[in-house]
């Protein structure tokens, strides 16, 4: 009798061997809200600790590699960037391939860097990559103020340089990179677990990657130069995150709502095939990491 | 009316042995093929015991087998049983760190996990910025963590490093930073594992006070995984020994102890036929036919000495007598004479109360050297009280009799 009493206490939750095909537990990411905050704001305090020149590095990165990229590219290769000064498009497309790649890089290896911690105590594991993602984000952003500051410089001193309307679009585009980074990064990183190939696949890979985003040419070009082998590039949706970008803050190269539609439909897919293994995975890494 | 508020349900946890990633496709893939046709997964041999010394025949282990246990609210549970039993595979199933091969648990309340102090601290952060940070981690929100902030820090006592980055902290100083947040948690299940055995004798004391306190007052239910027998005596209620990956046994906290100690201490005589050892001990043997005894009876015993080196004086046989805690009580030392190679000990009677005992053998040059050391050896039993404590049966009346007058 004591028994069929208690049994109408409902259990408040059970574990067991494996998740459900596809729970994403909304209810317990949201109470762990403040643990994501906490980790964004780990990662970005702790990065440049003990430096002296701190949150300057932010800024030191992009500004290097873009104008190396100009000198290479456009002074000695002699890539054409029509209207816009090279280093700014340059300076664009390292800023938006940056906040792509971190994604990516940091998100594929959530499970392996952070086995330490996951073995020993629980939270909804998605809060990791979450984290990534957004602490990503607010670099992102302090490298589009100096990515800005360059743009005044340029337009003070005589530059003819307008974006387009379309830049009101441009917040939707940062999402969908970040989802794609992150959709992309959990599946390796779940795949990781088992494989420790991929992640030594991952790190040069990204960087050929970036040769075919059409971060270093107006995506035009190769069409022009390479028409057989430019499928490659058509086929790529950071190539049109990087162009359309590109177009909605300089108003150069080529935008069609087609292109956009392709990177969200790419994205919204990969999303959520990362979702997918990555639920899987959560449960049973931590016996083959 | 019992109130279970967790229940565990034939969980089982199986490992894989060797190295994985050697002809893991393979087995993934033969796997996911039985699965397509509806076969059993082939990898999975119900049946292999999960011994560590012996050879098995399958590269899988099974390091819990149909677990089941039910868990009243505000109870203590200590969890024991010898390394490699299963304890630790147990506990991070319970706190979701691990999921069970089969099997469920079913649980009524939230459950925080403490199988590590200081998990996921960063060492660049200071320590007020870290008891937020592990105290997110571990479960709480900010506004908890918050309001017990000051608790927290008066508890640590690292009040003035608190604005520190944790780097810069001793050892000790972090560890007890982590536990007071952890001792902070108020979930209504708190799993623990080992936790204790950190920290100075101050802190440790303190930190077994604090636990205490939480499983008492607080009125939480506790489950602690621990190798401090003393520990599990004064914090349990009620006991679980696993053996091989399986419960052997559940009840009262001092049954459990005792059938512990039984199950683990068939270590009984000591002997050794050769040792590259400069002296050693050669054999250890208690000089009676069974290992229990009486209060009435002496305890005698023979040890026998070898030696590859030739030596004068200061070399020392040191026989100290533990009990089931891993307590020394007392110890009985002779000095070694080259010529001599037996020597044997007696134990008066009514010198020990009712329990399991067992000895180390140290022999030692002191100052200079040990030159060898046996722990546990000649396990053995007293199994009563002398007449004038009988009736006191159940009370805890400490370890050894003293002679001792009375005007």
């Amino acid at each position: 009798m004591n028994n069929s009493k208690n049994g109408a206490a409902p259990w408040l939750f059970e574990i067991t061997p494996k998740n459900k095909f596809f729970s994403l537990n909304l209810t317990e990411v949201w109470q762990y809200r403040d643990l994501l905050l906490l980790f964004v704001k780990r990662d970005i305090v702790t990065v440049y600790k003990q430096t002296v020149l701190g949150p300057l590095w932010y800024f030191i990165q992009p500004l290097f590699t873009s104008i190396i990229f100009t000198i290479i590219f456009n002074t000695v290769a002699g890539i054409a960037t029509g209207s816009v000064p090279p280093f700014l498009f340059n300076l664009a497309s390292i800023t938006v391939w940056n906040y792509f790649s971190s994604c990516l890089l940091a998100t594929s290896d959530t499970f392996k860097a952070n086995a330490g911690l996951f073995g020993k105590v629980y939270f909804p594991r998605i809060i990791m990559p979450l984290s990534i993602v957004l602490s990503n984000l607010i670099k992102f952003g302090l490298q589009l103020l100096i990515f800005i500051a360059f743009y005044i410089y340029f337009i003070v001193s005589g530059e003819s340089l307008s974006p387009n309307f379309t830049l009101l679009f441009f917040p939707v585009l940062v999402v969908l990179m970040g989802l794609l980074g992150l959709g992309l990064g959990m599946i390796i990183s779940s795949m990781v677990t088992k494989y420790r190939d991929l992640t030594y696949l991952v790190t040069f890979g990204i960087q050929l990657l970036m040769y075919i985003s059409a971060v270093n040419y107006p995506l035009a070009l190769i069409q022009e130069k390479m028409p057989d082998y430019s499928w490659i590039i058509d086929y790529n949706p950071m190539a049109y995150v990087i162009e359309i970008s590109r177009y909605m803050l300089l108003n150069t190269g080529s935008f069609s709502v087609c292109s956009f539609l392709y990177v969200g439909v790419v994205t919204v897919a990969v999303f959520f095939i990362g979702l997918l293994i990555f639920n899987k995975t959560e449960k049973t890494f931590i016996d083959t990491v | 009316m019992k109130d279970i508020i967790l229940k565990a349900e034939n969980i089982s946890k199986q490992y894989r042995l060797g190295q994985v990633g050697t002809g893991t496709i393979s087995h993934d893939l033969n796997r996911w093929w039985h699965k397509l046709r509806g076969k059993e997964d082939p990898y999975l041999k119900i049946g292999d015991t999960n011994d560590r010394s012996t050879k098995g025949e399958s590269d899988y282990v099974w390091a819990l087998q149909d677990i089941n246990f039910e868990v009243e609210r505000g109870e203590v549970i200590g969890i024991i049983g010898k390394n490699g039993a299963g304890k630790s595979t147990l506990l991070k199933i319970l706190s979701k760190v691990a999921a069970p091969t089969t099997g469920s648990i079913k649980s009524r309340g939230r459950i925080a996990s403490l199988l590590e102090v200081g998990t996921g601290f960063h060492p660049e952060l200071t320590g007020r910025e870290n008891i937020f940070l592990n105290g997110a981690i571990l479960g709480m929100t900010k506004k908890e963590i918050a309001a017990k902030l000051d608790e927290i820090i008066d508890f640590s006592g690292c009040e003035r490093y608190i604005d520190t980055p944790v780097k810069r902290y001793s050892s000790g100083m972090t560890v007890r930073l982590a536990f007071a947040v952890a001792a902070f948690l108020e979930p209504e299940i708190l799993i623990i594992d080992e936790v204790l055995a950190v920290g100075d004798a101050e802190f440790q004391k303190k930190a077994l006070g604090k636990m205490q306190d939480i499983s008492r007052q607080g009125g939480r239910t506790v489950l602690f995984v621990s190798h401090n027998m003393a520990a599990v005596k004064s914090l349990c209620t009620r006991g679980i020994v696993l053996e091989h990956g399986k419960v052997v046994f559940e009840g009262g906290v001092e049954k459990a102890l005792a059938f512990y100690q039984k199950s683990s201490e068939d270590i009984s005589n000591y002997f050794i036929e050769n040792s590259q050892k400069e002296i050693y001990v050669k054999s250890a043997e208690i000089l009676s036919d069974s290992n229990n005894f009486n209060s009435e009876q002496s305890i005698s015993f023979k040890f026998e000495v070898g030696k590859n080196i030739v030596f004068k004086k200061n070399k020392y046989l040191l026989i100290r007598v533990m009990d089931n805690l891993e307590q020394a009580l007392f110890s009985c030392e002779i000095e070694l004479n080259y010529n001599k190679n037996i020597y044997t000990l007696d134990i008066p009677s009514k010198v020990l109360v009712k329990g399991f005992y067992k000895l180390n053998c140290i022999i030692y040059h002191p100052a200079v050297v040990q030159h060898d050391v046996i722990n546990d050896c000649c396990s053995f039993a007293v199994t009563d009280n002398v007449k004038e404590f009988a009736h006191l049966e159940t009370f805890d009346i400490g370890k050894v009799y003293i002679p001792h007058n009375w005007q």
